[in-house]
């Protein structure tokens, strides 16, 4: 990428990017919090993501925030501003962290040493005393100090804050709110009286562009609690729940809310009751859910097979975190693709899609609930760590009219064959309750009638009906985001779409038009569609998160791809940036 | 029709499905099929009112032999299946079929949360002590010292006791049957399916085919002598101390079931988004 | 000590024969329920005696029926209580069949229940005070006798089998 001119600086930004990092109760992942909300109240979007120790209480955290006049879908390379409360163990977060020689630090004095690549990187620092300040002010805390720096170093109105405060703060009365306000305030005069060059180069401001739109229908949103509203929109009424680090949240945000509407969540006692729990429920009628991570949907597998072969509608949400084992379960990675796909034992194909970004993660996971209940089988959505944590302002999704319509038997005519060949594969389910249409779900092979048998032809009979309704269902436009038209594909899947497609918008910037082709149907594979949308390509450039390409593979099992392919993957937990996938896109031409 | 006429408009051929029974003859399993059916003609609740849910083995075979709505899941976690459903179809009656595999040994930890959840169900164990469909393996109820394949001269381990496990595990009615004792099993069974909350029934359901010993059951199951408690200390007392062989309803407890409000909405869908708006 | 203290309390004439239509209704059911199981299990020889054992208790079943006159047994026994504990005197034991049965099992089986049964009403026709019951139980104790020694008969043409009848060269198959 080119240098910026100088002008280009003097600029307002269309992007800056805010890292605030602190340990032992200094309150840095509230701070990033609070600063994208007030942004995306005045107007701005956003996104933050965190990073954490190990530890549950006192650990490092840094909350990673970007804020610009357009949507945001993934983390910058660099980050603009790093507020350090203090820096113990912070070299842990210095891969994640990058800076530069345009960098601005703010450092407290009584904070420690910053860590060493602050130095390698020659970004500039500049130290400000927050936790002396913060002294000052009665019950004042110096992440709100930090706060008042980030809003004028972003060029944030001071006036954004009352609200905020009395919002977030109301249940801890006036006293606190009027503390962080005093705090804030203090920020702001600190940082402007370092700030001698206003926005010069020498000045500390790396101000944004007034935002275009106000922030009127935007919400601000994190993936999980997106795939929770998405399911329900798509009808789903009874969850199951183990709690599992990345995807506990999107349960507790369920457990609420599905009362709200008339429907229960029951906390399991593991998760091979969490998925049975939920394909019992959807055995009496109810759209059900479960959520987990990797080890969990290792354990939920075998009841994946069940719902599969009893033809049970379920939704099983994977918050994907580093694997193999208990990994790294902080982090995020793509590499659940194989287990989702391929897990069960025994022919036993299953609906899995992926949301492309947090507001997919609505669409994606609504849909989902549509496919599994029209299709009578389990669908898992491959969420991820990054998306499903990360929180993003972004434009009110528009309305989909997906809600889960299941096929359900009629109690007139004759007598009844819950698993009878239908034309597209799918037949009519009764429910408990129906006179006349009892019948035993089961998995052993069946027969038409539900009966348990070991006959050759019953058993085809069946594994060609739960293909056939799969593969034979017309999936639309949804089942990959694709754009533009470059002999260059980018092709990729789940949160990385968002990253190809700034890299993308970057290469277009340099001239080169490149096709990102993004994922969101994973089974069944498309390979018609897939031919027609990389009609033509020369130069195929496959993009994942995963240290085994899993993606790559996957799809060299299911399609032909045309012309050169290379491949671009890594395993978690360092994310794959848009200048990497830009880099390789300018490389080879 | 009054009430009591439409129960007797019931008979047990009603609740029974025309697929016949793998069981072997002789084996326990057959009598506890005649229990359920003539306690569901006794109940009058419509076939298609009750679920039976099952798991994996000789016992979890029964769904599909009666003629009412059934699941046959996976070995250990028809509980956990059952919870879900009853949780959304409160009107239906639940009942959950297993045996001493499925149920105690890969489903123990369910047998655990659900005695504790008491969600209204009831909970029939057919114990032969054996795992049958494989073949004749010690199971958590099997003697220590009987020999099979794969526990050479014994496991030497001590035999569970489901029946102080459910009761610590906050099980709401605790009984005991013997599969040869149809009658009373199907009143027991009745009475379970009435009482509110989890209710437990170990059935002594003998294995013809691998433990051709315990045809001599028949001669040591008797009564119990002593009046149900709704007294848990006093019932776990008893428990410890009998001989595993006296049938009838040995505790029945009083706490409340769980059943969230369902199918009753406060707001609509669209108010969710509430939360997320800036 | 009373046959009838785990059995349906008989009070008149119409219990009695509902108790009687309802020995006989069970018993047809049973053996029709353990020709199913001798099905299953390939023991075709044995699927025609209880599938014969089942017909001729039909046969007395509509006998009684017959008999009772204007009472309606079905209706009356499906109102009564069942037996407490044990089943009904003339279901066949369950718990006694085998798949290798012989015939001579199965009529060993039908023996002990038609005894059960005259025993029930020997105990009637003992413990009533109601000449009438006592006389209608008279005659089904005659009946009962007669039922076991047809099956006694019937022992003649099956002898008892070898002590190996049970042995089978193959072992159990493992399902599931």
């Amino acid at each position: 990428m080119l240098a910026p001119t100088k002008e280009a600086r003097m600029r307002h930004r269309q992007s800056v990017s805010v890292a605030i990092v602190g340990s032992g109760g200094a309150g840095a992942l509230t701070a990033g919090n609070f600063l994208l909300e007030a942004a995306s109240a005045a107007g701005w979007q956003g996104l933050i993501s965190r990073t954490v120790g190990p530890q549950i209480r006192g650990g490092e955290a840094a909350a990673l925030v970007r804020l610009s006049t357009r949507a945001v879908e993934c983390m910058p390379e660099r980050f603009d501003i790093l507020i350090g409360l203090d820096w113990a163990n912070a070299h842990r977060f210095g891969a994640e962290i990058e800076i530069g020689p345009e960098s601005l630090v703010i450092s407290d004095p009584r904070g420690g040493e910053p860590p060493p690549v602050v130095a390698t990187a020659g970004a500039r620092v500049v130290e400000i005393p927050m936790k002396d300040m913060a002294k000052a002010i009665p019950e004042g805390r110096p992440n709100m100090i930090a706060l008042g720096i980030a809003g004028h170093l972003v060029g944030l109105g001071a006036d954004t804050w009352l609200a905020l405060l009395e919002k977030r703060l109301a249940d801890k009365g006036a006293d606190a709110v009027e503390a962080s306000w005093a705090a804030i305030e203090a920020g702001y005069h600190a940082a402007m009286s370092c700030d001698a060059g206003g926005e010069s180069r020498t000045g500390l401001g790396r101000n944004l562009a007034t935002p275009k739109r106000s922030a009127a229908r935007r919400w601000l949103i994190s993936g999980n609690e997106a795939a929770a509203l998405g399911a329900i929109r798509g009808g789903v009424r009874f969850a199951a729940a183990y709690p599992i680090t990345p995807a506990t949240e999107l349960l507790e945000w369920l457990a609420p809310n599905l009362a709200k509407v008339g429907g229960a969540l029951l906390q399991a006692e593991d998760e091979l009751a969490a998925i049975n729990m939920t394909i019992g429920a959807s055995f009496g009628g109810a759209p059900a859910l479960t959520a987990t991570s990797g080890p969990g949907l290792s354990l939920m597998i075998e009841a994946l097979g069940l719902a599969t072969a009893a033809e049970i509608p379920v939704v099983v949400i994977d918050v994907m975190r580093g694997g193999p084992s208990t990994g790294i379960p902080t982090k995020s990675e793509q590499a659940d693709l194989n287990i989702a796909i391929y897990g069960c034992h025994g022919d036993a194909p299953h609906l899995v899609v992926a949301p492309q970004s947090i507001g997919d993660c609505l669409f994606t996971t609504q849909w989902a609930t549509y496919l599994a209940e029209t299709l009578q089988s389990p669908a898992i959505v491959l969420s991820d760590q990054f998306m499903g944590q990360a929180r993003a302002s972004i434009e009110r999704p528009a309305d989909v009219t997906f809600i889960g319509q299941r096929l359900q038997a009629t109690d007139t005519g004759e007598a009844y064959m819950r698993y009878a060949i239908a034309a597209g594969g799918v037949s009519p389910m009764a429910l408990p309750g129906m006179p006349g249409r009892q019948y035993t779900a089961d998995g052993l092979t069946h027969t038409v009638h539900g009966t348990p048998t070991s006959n050759e032809r019953d058993h085809n009979m069946q594994l060609d009906k739960r293909r056939d309704k799969l593969t034979q269902f017309n999936y639309g436009d949804h089942w990959a985001t694709h754009q533009g038209d470059g002999d260059i594909a980018v092709v990729t899947w789940g949160s990385l779409t968002g990253t190809a497609r700034e890299a993308i918008g970057r290469a277009a910037n340099d001239g080169v038009e490149a096709t990102l082709l993004a994922l969101r149907l994973l089974y069944p594979a498309q390979p018609e569609r897939l031919v027609a949308a990389l009609d033509g390509k020369k130069r195929i450039l496959v993009v994942e998160q995963s240290h085994g390409a899993q993606f790559y593979r996957y799809l060299r099992a299911y399609y032909d791809l045309p012309g050169e392919v290379r491949v671009l993957n890594r395993a978690g937990p360092l994310p794959i940036r848009a200048a990497e996938i830009h880099r390789a896109i300018m490389e080879w031409r | 029709m009054s009430v009591v006429d439409m129960r007797l408009a019931r008979k047990p051929a009603d609740y029974k499905s025309d697929i016949k029974p793998v069981w072997c003859p002789g084996c326990g399993d057959y009598h506890v099929l005649l229990s359920f059916t003539r306690a569901f003609a006794e109940l009058g609740v419509p076939p298609e009112n009750i679920v039976v849910v099952s798991g994996i083995g000789c016992s979890s075979r029964i769904p599909a032999y009666t003629n009412c709505y059934g699941f046959h899941g996976v070995h250990g976690r028809s509980l956990a299946l059952a919870a879900g459903l009853k949780v959304m179809r409160p009107e239906l009656k639940v009942v959950v079929a297993s045996g001493d595999g499925d149920g105690y040994s890969i489903g123990g930890n369910h047998f655990l949360h659900a005695c504790r959840r008491n969600i209204d169900m009831t909970y029939v164990v057919m114990d032969n002590h054996i795992y049958g469909m494989t073949k004749g393996q010690p199971s958590p109820t099997t003697e220590p010292e009987f020999d099979t394949a794969l526990s050479p001269g014994g496991t030497g381990l001590r035999p569970f006791h489901p029946l102080v496990i459910a009761l610590a595990s906050g099980a709401n009615f605790v009984a005991r049957c013997f599969s040869g004792e149809p009658n009373e099993t199907a009143s027991i069974l009745v009475e379970a399916i009435n009482h509110p909350g989890f209710s437990f029934i170990e059935i002594l359901s003998p294995c013809v085919t691998f433990r051709p010993d315990e045809r001599e059951w028949k001669n040591l199951v008797h009564p119990a002598s002593v009046a149900t408690t709704n007294d848990p200390a006093k019932a776990a007392r008893r428990l410890m101390t009998d001989d595993g062989f006296n049938t009838g309803i040995l505790y029945r407890g009083e706490r409340k079931p769980y059943q969230p409000p369902v199918g009753r909405p406060q707001v609509d869908v669209s108010e969710l988004e509430r939360d997320f708006e800036l | 000590m009373s046959a009838a203290s785990n059995a349906p309390e008989v009070k008149n004439l119409a219990d009695l024969f509902a108790v009687a239509y309802q020995i006989e209704a069970d018993a047809v059911d049973r053996y029709n329920l353990l020709a199913d199981q001798m099905e299953t299990h390939n023991n075709l020889e044995l699927v025609a005696v209880f599938r014969d054992l089942s017909r001729a208790e039909a046969i007395h079943r509509d006998e009684i029926r017959r008999l009772a006159g204007n009472v309606d047994v079905v209706a009356h026994a499906r109102r009564m209580a069942k037996w407490s504990r044990g089943e009904s005197p003339e279901e066949a034991s369950l718990a006694d069949a085998h798949y290798l049965m012989t015939p001579w099992h199965a009529l060993q089986l039908a023996l002990a229940g038609e005894q059960r049964a005259l025993a029930f009403f020997k105990s009637i026709v003992e413990t009533t005070n109601d000449a009438e019951i006592k006389k209608a139980a008279d005659e089904l104790v005659e009946e009962e006798a007669e039922h076991v020694n047809l099956v006694h008969r019937l022992l003649r043409k099956y002898p008892r089998p070898a002590d190996t009848w049970s042995s089978d060269p193959d072992p159990p198959i493992s399902q599931e």
